[in-house]
């Protein structure tokens, strides 16, 4: 495996294979959103209970369940960096976090101008939203850390240790509301008498995965220019930067 | 499949809750907005750091070799 796997953790080699993924990545996950969205928004059925306000949930429940994802793929990702001390896997946590700050905010926006018309109140400290909360805060303090050391090796170090203890929180955000009692409803239902209808549903989930293909976009994204910054003393990238300047 | 809406006014009406949904819709799409803009201008940036580095240093080179 590691035979097949040294000449990708060559940083031009990393480069240029991610530059393959990103176009293909973001054709799919816009078609993705612009399918789950307007399908969700137009097509849809209006809920019995909540009327038109559920629309909220095609993009509402794609970021929060992504904003989890990508956590993990980033702890993940830190991990390699940090057991195997490789560089790579580092500037891919470091270019995922962001992503990730990003649609946790977004979750947490939507979830609060839902729970407005639906619960009366805009916030409440239950389980789900301060956990929810707690890993916005996770994903800055990887941010800051990887961002407040110049040898970017020591910050990878330390913003990995951070990302990996704070993986306890994901389990904490599943379950809370199955632990606590919550105002926030129950993990939707895929089968049985409750079971989300068909019409709602596969909106729904392709609007999640595109979420999760716009989040690999953007990160592969982040990473090229992360290799760059990384390996600025490199003759390729010199090459590249006095080209681009040159324009 | 069939749309839910009669017309336009009754899509942005959204059963009364317009205000809400399309807030939520709004801020979503506003903050990936600025996350995609900063993410592809991010390349552009880095780069034009590199080339200023690189020119300085050779800059610094000639001046050198020109004293010897």
């Amino acid at each position: 495996m590691w035979k097949w796997l040294h000449p990708y953790a060559e940083p031009q080699r990393a480069y240029r294979l991610a530059g393959k993924f990103v176009p293909w990545l973001s054709v799919i996950a816009i078609l993705m959103l612009l399918t789950g969205t307007i399908w969700g928004m137009v097509f849809s059925p209006t809920d019995y209970q909540q009327g038109d306000s559920y629309r909220i949930i095609f993009v509402h429940v794609p970021a929060a369940s992504m904003s989890m994802m990508a956590y993990v793929s980033m702890a993940i990702a830190a991990f390699i960096g940090l057991v195997w001390q490789l560089k790579m896997a580092d500037w891919m946590a470091a270019s995922i976090a962001p992503v990730g700050a990003v649609i946790t905010f977004i979750a947490l926006v939507t979830g609060s101008t839902w729970g407005k018309p639906m619960w009366g109140t805009w916030w409440v400290w239950d389980a789900r939203l301060t956990s929810e909360l707690v890993l916005l805060f996770l994903y800055l303090g990887v941010i800051s850390l990887y961002a407040s050391f110049e040898d970017k090796v020591l910050a990878a170090r330390a913003a990995g240790i951070l990302s990996i203890v704070g993986v306890i929180n994901i389990p904490i955000i599943k379950y809370s509301v199955d632990w606590w009692n919550s105002l926030h409803q129950s993990s939707i239902k895929m089968t049985g008498k409750t079971a989300m209808p068909p019409d709602m549903l596969i909106p729904l989930v392709i609007n999640i995965l595109g979420f999760g293909v716009m989040i690999a976009a953007l990160s592969l994204i982040r990473f090229r220019s992360e290799v760059l910054a990384r390996n600025g003393m490199r003759p390729w990238v010199r090459e590249l930067a006095l080209a681009q300047g040159a324009k | 499949m069939q749309a839910q809406f009669h017309s336009l006014a009754d899509f942005f009406h959204m059963g009364g809750y317009g205000f809400y949904v399309w807030l939520s819709y709004g801020v979503a799409y506003a903050s990936l907005a600025i996350l995609i803009g900063v993410t592809l201008t991010r390349k552009g940036r880095v780069l034009k750091e590199i080339a200023a580095k690189a020119k300085r240093e050779e800059r610094l080179a000639q001046h050198r070799s020109a004293k010897e």
